[in-house]
């Protein structure tokens, strides 16, 4: 059973979202990273990116496959975990303590649209 | 609508094992068990065993059974001894390539040919009708044989721990022995594998495949799944069908002119093989080495510094045994000498890397 952690918010694409003072941590959920296996490199926007909810803003790639990162909201990357380039294995150790990228939103009202840990639970699995 | 999968006689091992299931080749096959890096390292480091019982077995037998052989493979099995095995493929006339192949000289009379499970069928059609007009016989014995790839530098230890025959470790790279199971079954162990070290295959009915898995996991032996097989034989410099040879790529093309013994006095493909050799072809496989840890994939472009695209990438990993991102890659044959500076396309951005051999890890084989 993969874990999900009660208040945060998720997407339909398995990112999850923490929301402190306007800013959005962005990471991927525990489901996302055990069906993806052992995660070897992660590719970050840039500081100062505009990213669009919905839209791709980067890559996780396990040893078989790559995945696309997709924003949960609208806004500005205001810091990316470049711990993460040296380190891509901390997504697979805890999915919700390597957060990917920080979002200072221009719509809060997107937030509406993800899910909470229950929603989220069921289509977890 | 979806066929429905089949099947290997280990496939409840596979699910108890909570291995991570997956369709490849008409088969539910298991991908990983703990994870394709661990498993990976296992079979470099120590040992590891694959279940690859949905691969095909062919038995062809008669009195023309050599010079039906001969005529259908590319490498050549005149005066091939009793208890050795050819690698090689089987073409179309124009080259391009119907399948890779292991080819056994059998001990009584005959060869096994073991063949791509993707393959099974389109072989077997092929083969029976190239039959014709030859005094032999093309036999599908698929469904009656499990096959476990036992492979690493601890590979012959575990096998001779398995078996109690320490004349096992005499057998040579390339070469099988047939052992008699307790019920008079035959089991074929040959020293071949799929992953750049040392280690064996070994053939026999689907229960004594089930009895073996059992006896070498009792032993420590870790179960190794599709996706570290493919990062193996990828370091190794092994071709995929499908990715690196096909009906459109040629042995020519693959670089495994080596396996195509062009001297023959015939056989299906040669007059086009040779005229490959002769006038050079238009693409070619070569290993690119990323500077970056970007990933290349299968299908990613290949560019010139100016964007122009020179050819595509055909598989492409982060080694796990070299930490740096490699890639097979189909390029116009100008841009396929070593050194050559080429471009990756990942994603948005292009990572530059240059042509090396293919062979990216020093393969560790019982010569």
């Amino acid at each position: 059973m993969s874990k999900v952690i009660e208040g945060l918010l998720y997407s339909e694409s398995h990112e999850w979202v923490k929301v402190e003072d306007g800013i959005a941590v962005i990471g991927v959920s525990d489901f996302a990273q055990a069906e993806m296996g052992d995660i070897t490199y992660v590719d970050l926007p840039s500081e100062g990116d505009e990213v669009e909810a919905g839209e791709e803003f980067g890559a996780l790639e396990s040893v078989k496959a790559s995945s696309e990162l997709y924003s949960p909201v609208s806004g500005t990357v205001v810091e990316v975990n470049s711990e993460l380039e040296a380190a891509p294995e901390k997504v697979n150790e805890d999915a919700y303590a390597a957060w990917i990228i920080k979002v200072r939103m221009s719509d809060e009202s997107e937030l509406s649209a993800l899910m909470d840990a229950a929603a989220y639970s069921a289509i977890a699995k | 609508m979806d066929q429905e999968l089949k099947t290997t006689c280990l496939h409840d091992e596979h699910v108890a094992l909570g291995a991570k299931m997956s369709p490849f080749a008409g088969f539910d096959m298991p991908i990983q068990y703990s994870g394709i890096i661990d498993e990976h390292n296992a079979v470099r480091k120590a040992a590891g065993m694959f279940d690859v019982s949905h691969m095909g077995e062919i038995f062809i037998d008669g009195p023309d059974a050599e010079a039906f052989v001969n005529h259908i493979f590319t490498n050549d099995v005149r005066g091939l001894e009793p208890g050795h095995i050819l690698y090689g493929m089987m073409c179309y006339p124009d080259g391009g390539v119907v399948d890779d192949l292991l080819v056994y000289k059998e001990f009584e009379s005959g060869f096994l040919l073991v063949v791509n499970a993707a393959n099974i069928d389109k072989d077997y059609e092929w083969m029976k009708e190239q039959v014709e007009g030859y005094q032999a016989e093309v036999f599908n014995d698929s469904d009656s044989w499990g096959q476990i790839a036992l492979q690493g530098p601890q590979a012959e230890d575990a096998l001779v721990r398995y078996f109690g025959i320490e004349e096992l470790r005499e057998l040579e790279f390339y070469t099988f022995y047939d052992l008699e199971d307790e019920d008079g079954g035959r089991v074929i162990v040959s020293r071949t594998g799929y992953t750049g070290e040392d280690g064996f295959e070994i053939y026999a009915s689907p229960d004594n495949i089930k009895d073996m898995w059992a006896a070498l996991l009792e032993d420590g032996i870790k179960p190794c799944g599709l996706g570290c097989r493919d990062t193996l034989r990828f370091e190794a410099g092994l071709p995929l069908y499908g990715d690196e040879l096909s009906p459109e790529i040629s042995p020519v093309m693959a670089g495994l002119s080596m396996f195509c013994k062009l001297d023959k006095p015939e056989f299906i493909g040669k007059d086009a093989l040779v005229k490959q050799k002769a006038e050079g072809v238009a693409r070619k496989l070569v290993g690119i080495e990323l500077a970056d840890k970007a990933i290349p994939r299968h299908g990613y472009p290949v560019e010139l510094e100016d964007g122009t695209v020179v050819g595509e990438v055909t598989t492409g990993y982060h080694s796990i045994s070299l930490e740096k991102s490699i890639c097979f890659a189909l390029v116009d044959s100008a841009y396929s000498a070593l050194d050559t500076k080429l471009y990756v396309r990942i994603r948005k951005n292009t990572f530059p890397g240059v042509v090396v051999k293919k062979r990216f890890y020093k393969t560790n084989y019982k010569k």
